[in-house]
This record gives C-alpha cells, sequence and structure tokens, in this order.
C-alpha cells in the first residue's frame, strides 16, 4: 500500500533521513521506533508531502507520491496525526472537524461526523467549545478524529502520546487496538516502543536518519539488546522523549 | 456634550474605513505572514476604475459594484503575479515585494493617466444632513457607519459559518496542518486576498464618495493608518483589527477636536499625536492589544 524505496531528505545541510525503505501493506500496523532525532517525524513528513524528499521514491497504492502537495493527498487517502496534534486551538472542537473533512461531500461529512462522535464520546460533550481548552488527552483525540475524518485508507500517526499522562496513554492505545482491529492501515511513530511493537504486525528501528532493524512487532519488542543499543533505556523510552 | 457626540460619531466615521483595511491587511498577515504594503493600492484602483467609468457615461447607481469588482480582481491579480512566487521567502522579501507593487502603481498611473488630480462627480446625497437635537449628522457619516457595521457583520458571519472562513482562520492558525486537512493553499490564499479585495472595495466606495477623485498616491495614506490599526489590534487578530481601526479614528478625531487652538490651527497635529501614541504603544505592549499567540508559522 505504501512503500518508500531509498528516501532521503535533507534540512539544509542535515541529512534526517538516509536512503530509507519501508512498506506497509493493506490492512497493516507498521510500528517506527527510534531514539530522538533519529528522522522518524522525518520519514512521516515526507510521506505526508510537508517535506520534499531529495532523492528516492514515495509509492501509495501504485501511484508515484513523492512530490505530491499535502492537501491532495488527503484527498487520495492519506492522512497525518502530526507531532504536537497541532489541532486548531482557536477553533471549536465542531469547527476543527468540519474543517478536517473539507475534502469530503456535505453528506459523507454528517455520515463521518456521527462515526467520529461514536469512537469519541468525550468529543461530543465538547462540541462547541474552543479547542484551546481540551485537556491534553481530550486534544490528542481531537487529533486523531480530525484525521479520521477524511476517512483514510492509511493513517500515520505521530507520537500520539506524547507528553499525555499514564492513564491517557492507556487511552490513546486502547485506540490504536481499535482503529486497528477495524482494519485500518496504520504506520504509527511511539515513544513507548515496546508496548506499541507488541500491537504492531511488523515494526522498524530508525537510527541517525537509516532503518537499522526490521521485524515482526513482537519479534523486535523482544529484543533487549536492540533497545538499549538502538533506543535508550531497556523499557523502550528514551529519558529525552520525558516532558517533550 | 455635542461636540462629544459629535467628535465620537466622526471619529467612528473614519475608524470604520480604517477598520476595513485593517481587517484585510491582518488577513493576509494571518495566511501568509506578508504586510502588504500594496493594500491601499486597491483605493488607487477603485478610484480611477470609478473615473474611466465616469468618463463614459457613469453613475452612483452601480459605481460602487464597478469599484468593489475591480479591487476584488486587482487583490487577486497582485497575489497570482506577484505574491504567489515568494510565498516561501523570508517576510523580508515578501515586505520588499509589496513595496515594490505599492511604487509600481504610483508609477503606471502618473505615467500612463496623469499625476494630477482627476475628479468625478460626487452622490448627489453626500453632504446632505440630518439635524438631530444639537447634534448635525452628516449623511455620509451615517452610510459609513452602516455600510461597515453590515460588511462587519457578514464578514463574522463569512469567518464563523462557512468552510471558506474556517479554513481561513485554521490556516492562519498553522498553515501546514490545514494542508494536512485538505486545505489547498492556493486556494485558500486566494480566497483571503479576494476576501481583503471585498473589503478594501468596500473602503474605497466609502472613500471616493466622500472625496470624489483619483491620484496616483492616494491609496497611501490610508494604508499606512490601516497598518498602524492592525498593528494596536495585533496583526493576525480579526476582531483586534476592527477595534484598532475605530481607536485610531477616534483618536484622530478628539485630537482635533480638544486639543488647543494652535493644533487646529496646524491640522496635521493630530497626525502627529497618533504616531506618538503608536510609538508609546510598541514601547509599551508590542504585541497588541489581541495578542495571536501562535502566530509563528512551523
Amino acid at each position: 500500500m505504501l512503500e518508500l524505496d531509498q528516501v532521503t531528505t535533507r534540512y539544509g545541510a542535515i541529512t534526517a533521513l538516509h536512503s530509507a525503505s519501508l512498506r506497509v501493506d493493506v490492512g497493516e500496523m507498521v510500528v517506527l521506533v527510534g531514539p530522538n532525532g533519529a528522522g522518524k517525524t522525518t520519514l512521516l513528513n515526507t510521506v505526508a508531502g510537508l517535506l520534499r524528499s531529495t532523492a528516492g521514491s514515495v509509492r501509495f497504492e501504485g501511484a508515484d507520491i513523492t512530490r505530491a502537495d499535502p492537501a491532495r493527498l488527503v484527498k487520495s487517502g492519506l492522512a497525518l496525526v502530526p507531532e504536537h496534534r497541532r489541532i486548531f486551538k482557536d477553533l471549536t472542537v465542531e469547527e476543527n472537524l468540519k474543517l478536517a473533512g473539507i475534502t469530503a461531500t456535505g453528506s459523507e461529512r454528517r455520515a463521518r461526523f456521527e462515526d467520529v462522535a461514536m469512537l469519541f464520546p468525550v468529543l461530543r460533550s465538547k462540541w462547541t467549545t474552543s479547542a484551546g481548552f481540551l485537556s491534553g488527552g481530550e486534544a490528542q483525540q481531537l487529533a486523531v478524529a480530525r484525521a479520521l475524518m477524511s476517512n483514510p485508507r492509511l493513517l500515520l500517526l505521530d507520537e500520539p502520546t506524547l507528553g499525555l499522562a499514564p492513564t491517557l496513554v492507556d487511552v490513546i492505545f486502547d485506540l490504536l487496538v481499535t482503529l486497528r482491529d477495524q482494519g485500518r492501515t496504520m504506520l504509527v511513530v511511539e515513544q513507548n516502543a515496546r508496548r506499541a511493537l507488541q500491537l504492531a504486525d511488523r515494526g522498524y528501528v530508525l537510527r541517525s536518519g537509516r532503518i537499522v532493524a526490521t521485524g515482526t512487532g513482537p519479534e523486535l519488542a523482544a529484543q533487549t539488546d536492540l533497545f538499549e543499543a538502538f533506543i535508550g533505556s531497556p523499557d523502550g523510552r528514551s529519558s529525552e522523549d520525558h516532558g517533550s | 456634550m455635542t461636540r462629544l457626540l459629535q467628535s465620537l460619531l466622526d471619529g467612528v466615521g473614519v475608524g470604520s474605513t480604517y477598520a476595513l483595511l485593517a481587517l484585510g491587511i491582518s488577513l493576509i498577515f494571518g495566511v501568509m505572514h506578508l504586510v502588504n504594503f500594496a493594500h491601499g493600492e486597491l483605493i488607487t484602483v477603485g478610484a480611477y476604475t470609478a473615473y474611466f467609468f465616469f468618463l463614459h457615461g457613469g453613475s452612483w447607481w452601480w459605481m460602487p459594484a464597478v469599484i468593489i469588482g475591480a479591487a476584488v480582481l486587482a487583490s487577486v491579480a497582485t497575489e497570482q503575479i506577484a505574491f504567489r512566487w515568494v510565498r516561501n521567502a523570508s517576510p523580508f522579501t515578501m515586505l520588499l515585494t509589496s513595496f515594490a507593487l505599492e511604487r509600481l502603481s504610483h508609477a503606471l498611473w502618473q505615467i500612463f493617466v496623469s499625476p494630477k488630480q482627476r475628479p468625478f462627480p460626487k452622490p448627489a446625497w453626500v453632504f446632505n444632513s440630518l439635524t438631530l437635537g444639537s447634534v448635525r449628522l452628516e449623511v455620509m457619516d451615517l452610510v459609513t457607519i452602516g455600510v461597515t457595521a453590515i460588511t462587519l457583520v457578514g464578514t463574522a458571519i463569512v469567518f464563523r459559518r462557512t468552510l471558506f472562513g474556517i479554513a481561513v482562520r485554521g490556516a492562519a492558525e498553522d498553515f501546514d496542518a490545514a494542508r494536512l486537512m485538505g486545505v489547498k493553499a492556493n486556494r485558500v490564499i486566494s480566497g483571503a486576498f479576494a476576501f481583503a479585495g471585498l473589503l478594501a472595495g468596500i473602503a474605497a466606495c466609502l472613500i471616493v464618495m466622500r472625496t470624489p477623485s483619483a491620484e496616483p498616491a492616494m491609496g497611501s495614506e490610508w494604508l499606512l493608518k490601516a497598518v498602524i490599526a492592525a498593528v494596536i489590534g495585533g496583526l493576525g487578530s480579526f476582531s483586534g483589527a476592527i477595534i484598532g481601526g475605530l481607536a485610531l479614528g477616534l483618536l484622530e478625531t478628539f485630537a482635533r477636536a480638544y486639543l488647543p487652538d494652535v493644533a487646529t490651527r496646524l491640522d496635521r497635529f493630530s497626525t502627529g499625536i497618533v504616531f506618538i501614541v503608536v510609538a508609546l504603544f510598541f514601547v509599551l505592549r508590542p504585541q497588541g492589544l489581541f495578542t495571536v499567540s501562535h502566530a509563528e508559522r512551523v
């Protein structure tokens, strides 16, 4: 479904992603882990069209999307929940979702409002609240709900539990399980590496812009030495991730 | 008391024109971080359009529509011809581009029409007034305030209720996040320019009804005031732009009405006062009255 072939992305003189290749098949949940600054966000932003790769190609459902515009990608069925959520704080919850359904027709949009309200009951009670007043957990749910408004066939999630309290981390992980069980294809970057890998069909380990290991989710989750060498502390969290 | 009411009315009259222009400047700043110094030229375009149509038997019955149409077209054209190509450049480059457009506009009118003022007929009712008790109400003031009020209510409805308005507000807050939602960058920016053109066109109508003439640099003075109003309100804040415009208009009028006679003889003094207050403002509250906390585009 998604195929990256030798993708390189640079910020000026810094190469953030070095000939990275990976693929996500239909219905799979693939998790991408690695220490801070490994290039995980760069990879997702390159796929979503926010960054332009300098070499290599990205294909989505067979079509070359290497230099595609983010708005076009949303329309063709790919959505990114960006790092730090980036919900529109000045807009209400309803307006956030309305805007996120901009590519849909009026009736599609209403139907998805229903779906989203079902999946996120907490948002339904805050419909007309400014999104700036939401708690961290609610804001993250809104960020995911927003991506679902375009009914994507491939969902990219960048650090969905970043900065959340442990109980809210559980809520987001439950959500990932629900989405996976619904058969949604997902590529997830997650700081709780081991926990995410245990849920995943497959995983990739990214370090200094290069893919250094790949395998099934549980396989990677079981490799303690891998975590120490490439990701950070044995529990799969790198210490710098805290509080960012 | 009478003088107070009179000043209040005059101030709101002038201030509401500033507000329309400041709102356009704030809108463009919101979606592309450009302080558009060519925005005032839309008034000039409107005025010359009226001048040309009056040469060929124009009438005030339909002239406002023509002026507004010309301002909208000119605004969209400047985006497509000039600003689109520097969209990802530094704010300084965009600023210089807008200065260049402003200068170019002055030069073109001077070369192809005339450096001199070109008058055209005024609407018949423009200097009529009604007296209410001891206050003399100029019809033009009432028209200005009425038209501005309707325009601002309409603008509020567009930004609250329509998908276009929500997209513009979203894009003003976080442009890339809006693109990730499927908002097309070109479309939302073109739309913002068209809307800013509409507001400037309405302002141009009000301005040329009062002083029915066209001259090359007429937009610049209005522009400066509008930029100041937008900055007072906090660039990028829509309600701030409106309040900034009204505050500036009132400040000017009250300075003129209540300063000593010396100042009345030197009418330009009121502009001086405005600049002093604005300078103080920059020192005391550089972020504007209404802070837009996330104006930085990431």
